[in-house]
């Protein structure tokens, strides 16, 4: 080491700095001069620093991935609470997609499917349950110019509720699904197999009479068929529970403890209808 | 000096001496390169170099002289696109300054000291913006160096507090005997 007197030390370190600031405006002015060599000295240096920065990508890219999984636990709660509302409403497009497809495939089986009309109803106000021969009955208010005959089919806003059994001048009885004396054939929709509904006066009639080999399954929607040209084919009624005891039921769409507004549909069928206690000719006005 | 002389230091003690010596600068170089890597901040590297090169100018000059910030000040420009020079001159004014005033500001509280870094951060940004503009001829956009000044102004509470365990650790190494 060179050995230098105290005061000549103390006088370099004094200048040092102004000589350094000198030579960094010096440098300033070489790299305004010669804009390759600051290039060049970026280049040499990247490449120098270029395995420090590749060895240094990987714990980086670590440390954000940690950063990323915590950002998505913080919204993890509401996402949960989107997708459970998602799933809500898928549930409900697939009800609606699988309802379809059947429509769909027993369209398909028919290619010459010709549309029917949109079948005419009346709309009238349920004034009293119960009463008459059935247990299972409500009593409907029917304006005088409203022509009702027996064999109409009455549906709530949901599903089907029951046929009309006796008509008056102004009022016109319904027979429910619910009722004993009710027996409404219907295909389970999944498998297209024909079976009976029959009432037990309970809330819930019971399947009967299904075809050998489809079994109704738990939760299958049930709809009217036209068999017995007393109902058209398709009106949504129910789906099937079973009871404990392994017995099927249907659970009614239609609230048929509590009507208040019934729908008179008149498909011009007139299969099978009750007895009246007055025999007279109907007036089957086939449409 | 009266009594015996000091024994000479031996290998590893001298050993020892020149890497706390060599601390500072080399821990400084080690983190522009760090704030150079793709963090998405541009302006890290600058505000990453200024509260470094003033903490340890102001409470230990011997390990940051002058040629070293010379060293940093032209890594730093190497690492960022600014012209060649404009860091390098910044840098060792406010050394300078900062060597000058350290009798007063070391023995004042941490937030009068942060003030008056702020006040730094803010000429550095300021004599920067002014040297590029004489060097281009032309007003380069004033947000970019305020926001450079902000940066470096705000991390230097961190910076200053992991400098100052490094410096109390190298206080307490070599005040034992």
């Amino acid at each position: 080491m060179i050995r230098l007197s105290i005061p000549l030390r103390q006088a370099l370190a004094r200048l040092s700095l102004p000589v350094l600031i000198a030579a960094a405006f010096g440098t300033m002015l070489l790299g305004k001069a010669d804009a390759l060599l600051a290039e060049r000295a970026r280049t040499v240096l990247a490449d120098a620093l270029a395995p420090f920065y590749a060895a240094f990508a990987e714990p980086a890219r670590s440390v954000r991935d940690v950063i990323a999984d915590a950002q998505d636990l913080l919204v993890i709660r509401d996402e949960n609470a989107r997708l459970r509302e998602e799933n809500e409403r898928l549930r409900r497009w697939q009800a609606a997609a699988l309802s379809l497809e059947a429509e769909n495939a027993m369209l398909r089986r028919q290619l010459s499917f010709v549309p029917e009309r949109a079948p005419a109803f009346h709309t009238a106000r349920v004034i009293a349950d119960g009463g008459g021969v059935y247990a299972r009955a409500v009593l409907l208010a029917v304006p005088p110019e409203i022509q009702v005959r027996r064999g109409q089919i009455a549906l709530d806003e949901r599903g089907f509720v029951g046929r009309v059994t006796e008509v008056g001048t102004r009022s016109a009885r319904v027979l429910l699904a619910t009722d004993m004396n009710s027996r409404i054939p219907v295909t389970l929709e999944g498998s297209r197999a024909r079976a009976m509904l029959a009432g037990t006066n309970g809330a819930r009639p019971r399947l009967q009479h299904w075809s050998e080999g489809s079994r109704p399954a738990e939760g299958e929607r049930v709809v009217t068929s036209a068999e017995g040209i007393a109902f058209p084919a398709g009106l949504p009624i129910g789906v099937v529970r079973w009871t404990e005891s392994g017995v099927p039921e249907v659970e009614l769409f239609a609230r048929t403890d509590r009507l208040d507004v019934v729908r008179l549909f008149d498909f011009g069928l007139g299969g099978i209808l009750p007895p009246e206690a007055i025999a007279r000719p109907e007036p089957r006005a086939r449409r | 000096m009266v009594g015996r002389p000091e024994p000479s230091p031996g290998l590893l003690r001298r050993i020892d001496a020149l890497a706390r010596a060599a601390l500072p600068t080399f821990t400084t170089a080690l983190l522009l390169v760090l704030a150079a890597g793709p963090t998405g901040v541009p302006a890290l590297v600058p505000a990453t170099a200024l509260p470094c090169i003033f903490f340890w100018s102001l409470f230990r000059p011997g390990a940051m002289p002058p040629p070293a910030v010379f060293a940093l000040g032209a890594l730093q420009d190497l690492l960022t696109l600014a012209p060649l020079g404009i860091g390098v001159v910044t840098l060792l004014v406010a050394h300078g300054l900062a060597v000058s005033w350290r009798r007063f500001l070391a023995r004042q509280s941490f937030l009068f000291v942060w003030l008056a870094f702020c006040g730094f951060a803010l000429g550095v940004a300021g004599l920067g913006y002014l040297l590029t503009a004489l060097l281009s001829w032309n007003l380069p956009p004033l947000p970019p160096a305020l926001h450079q000044a902000g940066l470096s102004a705000g991390l230097y509470p961190a910076f200053a507090f992991f400098l100052g365990r490094v410096h109390a650790m190298m206080t307490r190494a070599e005040d034992t005997p």
